[in-house]
């Protein structure tokens, strides 16, 4: 029933274009696949191509040096709708793209990609990188998670955040040891240098508020083992899962936000157990020396350098070099949102997004899952609650949660049309609004229905209450009913 | 080691409420919060935060008047295990505990004002406990000894809470006077239930405590409890070690329970997916690449207060104002067909019957 749609415009450079054409340039086409998530569920998408070759600017932009310059002259130069993509199929001994790379996929929707082999092996190419930069079978699956039947999907699939209209970030640091280390974080000018351009563009998909705390005498739940070849101390994988537990409590939330919190701790260890490195299941330290829980947050242990004299006076002042935390935590913020890099075929090259956190096309590839999840949960919202309504006929609806039940299959409906249009943005706005109403209309306080009335109960409290009081009242009524029927008889006497 | 993950995806959980619930007051009834105490306890120690754990009590027996040891409650006797502690949380306490709060807790249908502490705010790959405790009979649950709980509003509660995936998987354990009906008309996926009795068997309490004059606690959780002191937070027994608890030799009533409605296996099923919060990790491989030299933004969060005069003392409600409001005096309402109806009727029977005549003598 849901379409996705995506506007997707192929250019073909001077010299790209392949032999087998079915038709001249410029020409439309269209491609769909049918994603099925269960048996009564399907997500049909519809790639709507437009082929057609490079303007003289787009021309001057691809003699570039490199593809970096490429894509950053082409950019002004192409549509960037939201949702929308951009190919630019360049011929195969193209300079732009090193040796061995066949994909150059840039910061905002546009790609490009090597020519060769013919339109066949051309559109299998442009397949893979449309759907890198969208969709994939797999992300609508776990986006539509609870509607798969259990066993088929990877274990992935459900770790990923789930769409909510907000989320709250607290950074934490934990000294467990302030006597030996006086720790300063700039957490303000980091947050203002390196979060807040990330948060910013994540602005369209949820509203974000960040905290920081620091915490003494926090330690973690498990000791970690002296090695002695690397004189340091190391943390393996299996002891990370309790590491968490002993700090959660210490944590604390805001009491009134019920967004769901991501947690990123930093640790600084204590002397007496520093240097602490964490081993990967191999039994290699990490380079990052981080771990993540998924819809939990993460975790970085940053040690600090043993002081060049042994006779430093304790507490040492330490100044936490905030743009290396920072680049952990913005990793991995993006895995918790699900924007993994790890998957990509190695002839593929992907662009940076530098400060931004996220590429455009990463952007997308939320909004698509976060749409497409919106959607369905308003649905079963909606279900349900009309199944609920229906089971218990004395449920009283009140007005205001009758008027957000309208807005919510609106808003819905429209999403779906949006989607079936091609505009992304107008698609995700419709159905974070259908998703406010539905959840405000299930959630009514109002609609707790406490009076359950068995047959067994309706007896037994009622006829010990009435009966007796019955009695008297019905032989009345039958000693009435008698005297009448003999005055109907006799006549009355007359005196 | 590769088992252990394995383990750890089949469970799909992410995180672990718990919601207890102790549903009588009064001082004998001492034995009812020592059990939920017990149980909270462990939940507390094998990892669930108390962020996460939704504690009612019905009455309050630390601070009880009658309690000869104050702030503490026992639940060994000779006074070994104190379950009270220090950092107890109680989220809804005393007249807070009552059949509709808990549904709200439940269902989510919480008035917009309530504070994060006393929400249940589980998602879809969240594994519940739920643990109750009181006085029941077949097919109810008391509490605080005005209103009842049925299973019928349980199961339908539960459903609910399936509809919108409020849950992943659910365990549903049970300590009360056949405690086993209460599970009996459960009939959403995903929910393993334990009772301490069967239909138609009382659930006995364990040992009294001279010093103290009550029972202390209930037998099936009595040895729940010492079954659970031994797990700690990577143990690995699993869920049919727990059906096992209190064979009828010692807790006299035959504990039962339901895992018709689970998918998973018993057998695979780890005490600490329900009791404890065993976490999920991943390695974080990749990082990003930043620009050090960003100059600072200017602090962009934006301002939110809305601009208000400055309120002056004298402008508040005078004190004597608000004491002495009268309450707003309820609309009259003449009364209903159904009753009007039957004294009709007994003043026609009366009138009938005596004849008017002798009214007279009635006045």
């Amino acid at each position: 029933q849901v379409q996705l749609v995506v506007p997707m415009t192929v250019i073909f450079a001077p010299g790209s274009v392949p032999g087998d054409l079915p038709r001249p340039l410029p020409f439309r086409d269209v491609q769909e696949m049918e994603i099925s998530v269960n048996l009564r569920t399907s997500v049909t998408s519809r790639y709507e191509m437009h082929y057609r070759s490079t303007t003289a600017r787009e021309e001057a932009a691809l003699a570039a040096a490199t593809a970096r310059e490429a894509d950053a002259a082409l950019y002004p130069l192409q549509d960037t709708a939201l949702g929308s993509l951009t190919m630019y199929v360049v011929p195969e001994t193209s300079p732009l793209l090193p040796q061995g790379i066949n994909v150059y996929v840039g910061k905002h929707r546009s790609a490009l990609v090597r020519a060769g082999g013919g339109l066949a092996a051309l559109q299998a190419r442009l397949r893979e990188v449309t759907q890198l930069m969208s969709f994939t079978a797999s992300s609508i699956a776990a986006a539509l998670s609870d509607r798969v039947p259990d066993g088929q999907l990877g274990p992935d699939a459900r770790r990923n955040l789930k769409s909510s209209l907000g989320y709250e970030i607290t950074f934490s640091l934990l000294n467990p040891d302030p006597k030996s280390h006086t720790v300063d974080w700039d957490i303000e000018g980091a947050v203002n240098r390196f979060v807040k351009p990330v948060l910013d563009k994540l602005s369209l998909v949820a509203n974000f508020s960040v905290d920081s705390q620091i915490l003494y005498y926090a330690v973690l739940g498990v000791t970690p083992r002296y090695d002695k070849e690397s004189s340091s101390f190391l943390l393996s994988a299996h002891s990370l899962p309790h590491v968490i537990n002993p700090v959660e409590a210490r944590l604390g939330s805001s009491a009134a936000s019920l967004y769901p919190v991501l947690n990123f701790l930093l640790y600084v260890p204590e002397r007496s157990h520093s240097p602490l490195y964490i081993q990967d299941k191999d039994g290699a330290p990490v380079s990052t020396n981080a771990f993540h829980s998924p819809r939990w947050g993460g975790i970085m242990v940053y040690n600090i350098e043993a002081p060049a004299s042994s006779q430093a006076s304790l507490p040492l002042h330490v100044d936490v070099d905030m743009a290396r935390v920072m680049e952990v935590f913005l990793a991995q913020l993006r895995l918790l949102f699900g924007l993994s890099r790890e998957e990509v075929p190695p002839e593929f090259l992907l662009e940076s997004p530098g400060n931004e956190g996220l590429a455009d096309w990463e952007l997308d590839h939320l909004l698509w899952a976060h749409t497409v999840e919106n959607i369905a949960t308003v649905s079963t919202t909606l279900t349900s609650l009309a199944q609920l309504l229906d089971k218990i006929g004395n449920i009283v609806i009140k007005d205001d949660v009758a008027s957000e039940v309208y807005r919510a299959v609106a808003s819905v409906q429209s999403a779906v049309t949006e989607l079936s249009l091609g505009h992304l943005l107008a698609a995700f706005q419709a159905s974070k609004e259908a998703v406010t109403c539905s959840e405000r209309a299930f959630f009514d306080p109002s609609l707790l229905h406490l009076l359950y009335f068995p047959d067994d109960q309706k007896f037994a409290i009622y006829i010990p209450l009435f009966l007796p009081m019955a009695v008297p009242i019905l032989l009345s009524l039958a000693k009435i009913v008698r005297e009448t029927r003999l005055q109907k008889k006799e006549p009355t006497k007359m005196d | 080691f590769q088992d252990q993950t394995e383990q750890f995806f089949r469970s799909g959980h992410t995180n672990n409420w718990a919601v207890l619930v102790c549903t009588s007051r009064f001082w004998f009834n001492y034995r009812h919060v020592a059990n939920t105490l017990s149980v909270y306890r462990s939940v507390k120690r094998l990892g669930i935060p108390d962020s996460h754990i939704v504690l009612m009590l019905a009455d309050d027996m630390a601070c009880n008047p009658r309690n000869p040891k104050p702030a503490t409650v026992f639940s060994h006797k000779n006074m070994e295990l104190n379950v009270y502690g220090d950092d107890v949380e109680v989220d809804y306490r005393s007249y807070e505990v009552t059949v509709e709060n808990f549904l709200r807790v439940l269902t989510g249908r919480i008035p917009p004002s309530t504070p994060r502490s006393k929400r249940l705010l589980s998602d879809d790959r969240s594994n519940i406990l739920i643990y109750m405790t009181g006085h029941g009979g077949n097919g109810f649950l008391k509490f605080q000894d005005s209103e009842e709980i049925t299973n019928v509003e349980l199961a339908d509660a539960f459903e609910q809470m399936w509809q919108k995936r409020r849950y992943n998987e659910l365990l549903f354990i049970i300590d009360t006077c056949q405690g086993a009906s209460m599970y009996e008309r459960f009939y959403s996926p995903n929910i393993m239930a334990l009772a301490s009795s069967q239909v138609g068997e009382d659930s006995l309490s364990h040992q009294p405590d001279l010093g103290i004059g009550v029972h202390l606690m209930d037998r099936y959780t009595f040895y729940v409890l010492e079954f659970l002191e031994e797990i700690h937070p990577a143990s690995q027994t699993n869920m049919n070690d727990l059906f096992q608890v209190c064979p009828k030799s010692l807790c006299v009533s035959t504990p039962g329970h339901r895992t018709d409605l689970f998918q998973r296996d018993p057998q695979n099923v780890l005490i600490t997916d329900f009791f404890g919060s065993v976490r999920k990790v991943e390695i974080t491989a990749e990082t990003l690449s930043l620009d050090r030299d960003v100059p600072g933004l200017e602090s962009k969060f934006p301002e939110e207060e809305l601009a208000t005069e400055p309120l002056k003392y004298a402008e508040q409600l005078p004190v004597a104002q608000i004491i002495h409001q009268k309450p707003k005096p309820k609309d009259w309402h003449p009364p209903g067909g159904f009753i009007l109806g039957l004294w009709a009727l007994i003043i026609m029977v009366f009138f009938k019957t005596y004849g008017i005549k002798h009214m007279k003598h009635v006045f």
